[in-house]
């Protein structure tokens, strides 16, 4: 048997049954959604297990590779353990130690990191100069600043939105509008793209393989 | 004219789907080709960044992602890959998302094998960690802890390409192809905020207009933005390349383009409609 050609058709058909959910609900659409959530799930369980679990937990507890066993591990082990407490009623609050884990450290991790990529760059980023460079340079400074300004002044809700405050906060929710609208294209090109990618599958994978299409491959 | 915009405006939802179907199948069965002008922008930016850097020098592919976004961030690590590989650039491929792994290793065996390259002296796939972004961390002092073997049991200290890369500052650059959380946030927060390593990037079109800040500021060196930014990739390295095979992505944008226009001409009538719909029935009720 072919693999590869099954695959292929199964692709195919999968990908057929869930866009009919387009022209009305349908059981081939509601049998490839519920078989896509059942597959997610089982990969996701096996994958976890043999890709995460054992490398990072059991082989090293265990010792599986050249080193000895890492006894530290038994501390992440346990902490594991308490987050799958969460199915025991009883024992349910057990599982809040490992939260506390894995925000603390996340938080303590990334706090630093975020200020500094997120906000002190950015920040830094805004201040440009305005004598170096062009016309074009400058305006492109002035309308970056200015932008960021009136941004800013639109979220500012402690002064009415009245006179100069609110001319600014007028462009700066322009400003905002103009950034969702390029946004938004983006998101509708991602959708088309991912339409485009399938179509491609099915026009150049799947209908070749149907002797009477073989030729519209070339 | 009135009864027409009326009946628009009450027009099937399965007539839209119908036109998109046609608008994306027939350019990519005519085989539909329009031009793909590259202007000066994040495109040509991290195009010009990978081709400044030296033969020898070793980078970090990420491949971030799975195959729901395939159709975005394939053509782009294949065109990417190709062009390091035939500058002689050593790869590092490492993966936050589970699945990236084994996409990274469909790209660089297919370019590895056409530019007889091989695996362990010129590339590496160091497959999937979990943790993201402390999982960058912890490179930026290790990387073989983070990764003490590669995708299929390979022991670190055993592959010829990561001899002498012990760390993240023994990285040229870092190129992330992301989906999502974790990928580009994460190498941009870590190896480039924290360690100061160059940080290029390839993205889904949908999360392309948050990264444009990192762009600005410069903690990014180019970004890749969904199938167009592959396509502009793609033109790039065959323009340098007029003998490398084409990509994915180019055939793909002349079906975007024009579903894009029929998208465009659904908004001017959709609005069209609704302004005569409410005009008529402001006329009604006076």
């Amino acid at each position: 048997m072919n693999w590869e050609i099954l695959g292929i058709w199964l692709g195919a058909l999968l990908t057929l049954s869930l866009y009919s959910f387009l022209y009305r609900d349908n059981p081939f659409y509601k049998f490839t959604e519920h078989l896509f959530v059942g597959m997610s799930a089982g990969y996701w369980v096996i994958y976890n297990i043999f890709n995460v679990l054992r490398p990072n937990l059991w082989d090293r507890l265990t010792g599986a590779g050249e080193a000895g066993p890492d006894l530290w591990m038994i501390i992440p082990a346990v902490f594991g353990v308490f987050m799958i407490l969460r199915l025991v009623p009883k024992v349910a609050s057990l599982s809040r130690f490992a939260l506390a884990m894995i925000v603390g450290t996340g938080a303590g991790l990334s706090l630093v990191t975020t200020l500094q990529t997120n906000a002190l760059a950015q920040v830094e980023g805004t201040i440009l100069s305005v004598t170096g460079g062009g016309l074009s340079e400058f305006l492109d400074s002035f309308l970056l600043v200015a932008g960021v300004v009136c941004g800013l002044v639109y979220f500012f809700f402690s002064k009415a939105h009245r006179g100069v405050i609110g001319g600014a906060a007028g462009i700066g929710i322009t400003i905002l509008m103009i950034a969702f609208g390029a946004s938004f294209g983006y998101t509708v090109m991602a959708r088309i793209s991912l339409l485009i990618g399938q179509a491609q599958f099915l026009l150049f994978r799947w209908l070749p393989t149907i002797p009477l299409f073989r030729g519209l491959a070339g | 004219m009135g009864g027409l915009l009326e009946k628009l405006d009450r027009i099937d939802r399965r007539f839209i789907y119908l036109l998109m179907a046609l608008s994306v199948l027939v350019p990519l069965a005519f085989r539909l080709e329009m031009p793909i002008p590259v202007s000066p922008g994040p495109s040509m930016d991290l195009y010009e960044a990978v081709d400044a850097l030296p033969p020898g020098s070793v980078v970090i592919v990420s491949y971030d992602y799975d195959p729901s976004t395939m159709p975005e961030l394939q053509p782009m690590a294949v065109a990417l890959t190709r062009h390091l590989m035939s500058r002689g650039v050593k790869i590092i491929a490492t993966a936050l998302w589970p699945q990236g792994a084994s996409l990274a290793q469909n790209a660089l065996t297919q370019i590895s094998d056409s530019l007889g390259l091989s695996e362990y002296e010129d590339w590496v796939n160091l497959g999937y960690t979990v943790g993201g972004a402390v999982s960058v961390v912890r490179m930026g002092s290790s990387i073989s802890a983070v990764f003490p073997r590669d995708r299929v049991g390979v022991p670190y200290d055993s592959i010829p390409v990561l001899e002498g890369v012990g760390r993240l500052a023994d990285i040229s650059m870092v190129i992330a192809l992301s989906a999502g959380d974790p990928g580009i946030h994460a190498w941009v927060m870590v190896a480039q905020g924290r360690f100061g390593i160059p940080v290029g990037g390839g993205c889904t079109a949908v999360s392309a207009p948050e990264f444009y800040t990192y762009l600005g500021s410069g903690q990014l060196v180019g970004l890749l933005g969904g199938l167009k930014g592959a396509a502009d990739y793609e033109t790039l390295l065959k323009r340098d390349n007029p003998g490398a095979p084409g990509g994915t992505a180019t055939p793909g944008m002349a079906a975007q383009s024009i579903s894009h226009l029929v998208i465009m001409g659904f908004i001017v009538i959709g609005n069209i409609a609704f302004i005569a719909g409410r005009k008529r029935k402001r006329g009604g009720a006076k």
